[in-house]
């Protein structure tokens, strides 16, 4: 045993995607049945590392395991430096997950195909690595690694009409939330006196209550751009409407998380005494996402911007879990991330589904597709009943606990945000009776045909985990707890 | 006695090996022979190459600077980093060359382009304000002849003429600027002016009226804003491979004589000023020309203002004034250099065939090239500031040195310009990946050597961003010596 923790899992993790990207590029374009095996293989791979690390982490000692450190410019205390707790355990094999959905459910892509595979595997690498840096520099390096696949796919390979706009606005954000929480970060540097980037000395450098004060601001309220937390929640619905299925499903199932994952390790773990200043402001501006979230999706009238403004809303909850600062509310948050990265992932795949036969996502136009696409459905409503927390799956286990964070720190924010539960099934069933109930419009009945066998194995192994997860909470919740009992620990040691 | 004298030979070794290269060059152009005039290109690359290699081993400088020829040349590391960086845009620039038909048969021109990488190394090592005029007047005399030397295209004449003028206004302020040093300190030496503004013998007022005209010429130099207006104009005229030229090897020059300026007046009293008002340019000019970028439509001119960006970015780690600020600006410039080139590179392949630079002739690139395409998409997103490319770390140092400096307002500006400046490379990668190409343009394929230099400079800027350590080392080792 002890020569299989000695292999460089995470660093496999993370460089087979980057690999297999530029052999993609490298492969001659009329082999597209080699380019989607490939991608499909380094998918899988991929996908079984995350699970083998998930399973291989071991919540009874704890704290960061499979590292590996390299140094790479020792002058400034850069390294190469991987490893995960259980929060990013989690986070990898939800990564790992969506990333293989992906690339089944957008198997069909055969214009430009070797590109499109390539970048996605770009894409893939830049998560993986986010979530495995143990090194800020490196962490930063991994997450704008992201910028021009996200970019490019979305214009090259994204809905006609909003994709320059939406590609361009979602890219410029993400860009411009990084780059300032790159400047927290290096004020952080340099008051640390450490001269390192290494995460873990940083965790214990100590910092003045005014600094942490001032940067977490920055840092925090700069990744939070990531999420969409408000007032910049205006960018994932049109981005993430305007990308193609599987760009949706990475974007809104993992980036956004990455931006909350990173506002967790770059700003709360490193300025604990800042965050507690600073956590009644987050956790009304993360109130006001969800309910906020939750009604302009009810309103709207294209399939895919109600679940794109419904990530708006399902990621405040996820801020308000880390702004309470209380065991339940980390959980809660750590299950949601991960809840809400194969809920969404589920959703993006399933409107795909349905725009590649209708090609419509008007909801007034759509109608009656269960006879044809009995399956989708299915997914579609067990995602629904995820969505609004239903016990009995994954949602509830994740929401639950965030609501109990808040109400022992701030009952308010727990009273309001619940009207998101309410107003989340009301959309939500208002989508299912629209899209897959009612008549056949006559214009769809030509050409509408039922999903993939490909498809219909990503929906219910998609339903199936969220079903199992919900049912079973252990899969999940040992693993994420370890995570949060360090940053207790941190918030405690503050 | 014997080990002074092969010091002061090898001092100045690079600049012997080059003008004996130039001296070849003209002689080769006695000959008129086509089947030698047709490799001009690969000579001059060679003999870069070698000229590099030569001081690599011979004139390697010791870790204190040494003042050397009556005190006119500083033998100092920054000086030796910095011609390397030169030689490499020489070698580049002379393959690239071969794009524009009308200049690449003419020995002259590439001996123009040695005689100016002359004048540049004599930049990088002035340790005396008479040397230092007369090797920026080498440098930048060739460089206007060569942004007119289409003399047939008028934009290119037009260019030229532009440059020159502006150049020369220029250059008379920074001798006025000069002259105001000499009379209030009497002496010419560099070192001893140093000494003189340290111990407050030249009064403030003087100072700064001497620094204001000063850093007028510099600023024209890497074109910053206020002067940077030459630029967008004479880059869009000027023969594509002089202006990657102008763009890079001819900014750094201007960068490594800004700086050596500023370590002096940064170490004197009332620093501050000196470093609000480089904060000031720096700000300017990242604004300056991002927002101006915005705008155009054609590529030359797109880079040009990007440029002038650039240039502001790396002001802001001239700002900060510390050895990691230096040591950012040096790392810029190298990551710089090969983007720049490259960039210039693929416009004058493309311009040769479509006729001209405007955008629409990179609409659909990737599908008739997408190797190129590939490259710009890395040129553009190295100056960007996006990893795994060097412009990223690059940008990360300019920052970081802000941040560690108190200027963290300024790097905030320079963040929200890597924003904006995102915006229009994006747009970019845009127009070559996803619209249809106008017209029929079919492209040649370019030469091997012309592959061969590309190829070098997109690695350099994929190395720089991800082999860090010998390259953060020979940029401290460069800032260590300014």
């Amino acid at each position: 045993m002890t020569n299989l923790r000695q292999i460089p899992w995470l660093s496999l993790l993370v460089l087979l995607p980057l690999v297999t990207g530029v052999v993609l590029l490298a492969i001659p374009k009329g082999k597209i049945g080699l380019i989607r095996w490939l991608s499909l293989a380094a998918a899988l791979v991929t996908f079984v590392l995350s699970v083998g690390l998930f399973i291989g982490y071991d919540e009874t000692t704890a704290g960061y395991q499979f590292i590996e450190k390299m140094d790479w410019l020792p002058a400034l205390g850069i390294s190469y430096h991987l490893g995960i707790d259980g929060i990013s355990a989690a986070l990898e094999l939800m990564a790992g997950i969506v990333v293989l959905a992906g690339v089944l459910v957008t198997w069909h892509v055969s214009d430009r195909a070797k590109e499109y595979f390539s970048f996605l595997m770009f894409l893939a690498a830049s998560v993986f690595g986010v979530f495995a840096s143990l090194d800020l520099f490196l962490l930063f390096f991994f997450f704008e690694l992201a910028v021009f696949p996200k970019y490019l796919m979305i214009v090259m390979w994204g809905s006609p009409k909003t994709r320059e706009y939406g590609g361009m606005k979602l890219t410029l954000y993400l860009f411009l939330g990084s780059v300032l929480a790159l400047v927290g970060v290096l004020a952080v540097y340099f008051q640390s006196g450490l001269l390192t980037f290494n995460l873990l000395e940083l965790e214990q450098a100590g910092f003045g209550v005014e600094f942490q004060r001032l940067w977490i601001a920055f840092i925090f309220i700069a990744f939070g751009i990531l999420p969409g937390l408000i007032p910049f929640h205006r960018w994932p619905p049109h981005g993430h409407v305007a990308a193609p299925t599987a760009v949706s499903m990475l974007l809104a199932g993992v980036e956004m998380k990455v931006g909350a994952f990173a506002a967790l390790r770059a700003g709360l773990m490193l300025l604990p005494d800042g965050m507690r200043f600073w956590a009644p402001l987050v956790i009304i501006l993360a109130t006001i996402n969800v309910v906020y979230g939750a009604f302009i999706a009810m309103i709207q009238k294209d399939f895919k911007y109600v679940i794109g403004f419904s990530s708006v809303s399902h990621m405040g909850l996820v801020f308000i879990g880390f702004a309470t600062l209380t065991p339940e509310g980390l959980t809660g948050a750590g299950l949601q991330m991960f809840s809400h990265g194969i809920m969404t992932a589920l959703f993006f795949s399933i409107v795909g589904m349905v725009y590649d036969r209708t090609h419509t996502r008007n909801l007034g136009e759509l109608g009656g597709l269960y006879r044809y696409m009995p399956v989708a459905m299915f997914g579609f409503v067990i995602g629904g009943l995820v969505s609004m927390g239903m016990p009995g799956f994954s949602g509830f286990i994740a929401e639950m606990p965030i609501y109990i964070g808040a109400w022992k720190t701030f009952p308010v924010s727990a009273i309001v945000s619940a009207i998101s539960i309410v107003v989340t099934a009301a959309y939500i069933l208002l989508v299912v009776r629209k899209v897959f109930f009612g008549e056949v419009p006559e214009a769809l009945k030509p050409g509408v045909s039922d999903i993939t066998l490909r498809d219909k194995i990503v929906v219910i192994a998609l339903s199936g985990l969220m079903i199992a997860i919900g049912l079973v909470p252990s899969i999940l919740t040992p693993t994420i707890q370890a995570g949060v009992n360090h940053i207790l620990a941190i918030l405690g040691g503050a | 006695m014997a080990i002074f004298q092969s010091e002061i030979f090898l001092a100045i070794l690079p600049e012997l090996g080059l003008l004996v290269l130039a001296g070849l060059l003209l002689t080769l152009s006695l000959l008129k022979n086509n089947r030698v005039n047709c490799c001009l290109g690969k000579v001059t690359a060679i003999g870069s190459i070698l000229v590099a290699i030569l001081s690599l081993f011979l004139s390697r400088p010791g870790s204190e600077p040494m003042l050397l020829w009556g005190g006119m040349l500083s033998f100092d590391s920054a000086g030796f980093v910095f011609r390397m960086l030169f030689l490499v845009g020489l070698g580049l620039t002379a393959i690239f060359a071969e794009t524009e038909e009308v200049v690449r048969r003419r020995p002259e021109f590439y001996a123009m382009l040695t005689f100016s990488v002359i004048g540049m190394s004599f930049m990088a090592s002035a340790a005396d304000l008479i040397m230092l005029f007369l090797s920026i007047e080498i440098a930048s005399i060739p460089l206007y002849v060569l942004a007119g030397s289409k003399t047939r295209n008028e934009s290119s004449v037009e260019a030229g003429i532009k440059y020159f003028l502006f150049g020369s206004l220029a250059s008379a302020v920074m001798v006025f600027g000069f002259s105001i040093l000499y009379g209030m300190s009497g002496t010419t030496k560099i070192g001893e002016i140093y000494s003189a503004i340290k111990t407050a013998e030249i009064p403030l007022a003087g100072l700064v009226g001497a620094v204001l005209f000063i850093l007028a010429g510099f600023s024209f130099k890497i074109s910053a804003v206020p002067f940077h207006w030459w630029a967008p104009d004479v880059y869009e005229g000027a023969p594509t491979p002089v202006s990657g030229f102008l763009s890079t090897a001819s900014k750094a020059a201007g960068f490594v004589i800004m700086l050596r300026l500023m370590t002096i007046l940064f170490s004197a009293e009332h620093a501050y000023i000196w470093q609000l008002l480089m904060a000031v340019i720096a700000a300017a000019s990242m604004f300056g020309g991002n927002l101006a970028a915005i705008a155009q439509k054609n590529f030359k001119r797109l880079l040009a203002y990007s440029s002038i960006a650039q240039a502001g970015y790396m002001l802001v780690g001239v700002a900060a004034g510390t050895d990691l600020g230096y040591t950012a600006v040096v790392y810029y410039l190298m990551t710089y250099v090969f983007t720049n080139l490259a960039l210039f590179a693929i416009i004058g392949w493309v311009e040769k065939s479509a006729g001209h630079s405007e955008l629409s002739a990179f609409a659909g690139l990737h599908k008739k090239s997408p190797i190129t395409a590939l490259a710009i998409l890395i040129g553009l997103l190295s100056l960007g500031g996006i990893p795994p490319f060097g412009g990223f770390f690059a940008k990360l140092l300019v920052f970081g040195a802000a941040v560690e400096n108190n200027l963290v307002w300024l790097a905030i500006l320079g963040i929200l310009n890597s924003v904006i400046s995102l915006y229009y490379y994006l747009r970019v990668l845009k127009t070559m990946y996803v619209d249809e190409p106008v017209g029929e343009i079919s492209l040649n394929p370019p030469s091997a050597e012309f592959r061969v230099a590309l190829a070098v400079s997109i690695i350099g800027i994929v190395v720089l961003g991800i082999i860090l350590l010998p390259w953060f080392n020979l940029a401290t080792f460069a800032a260590s010596g300014i």
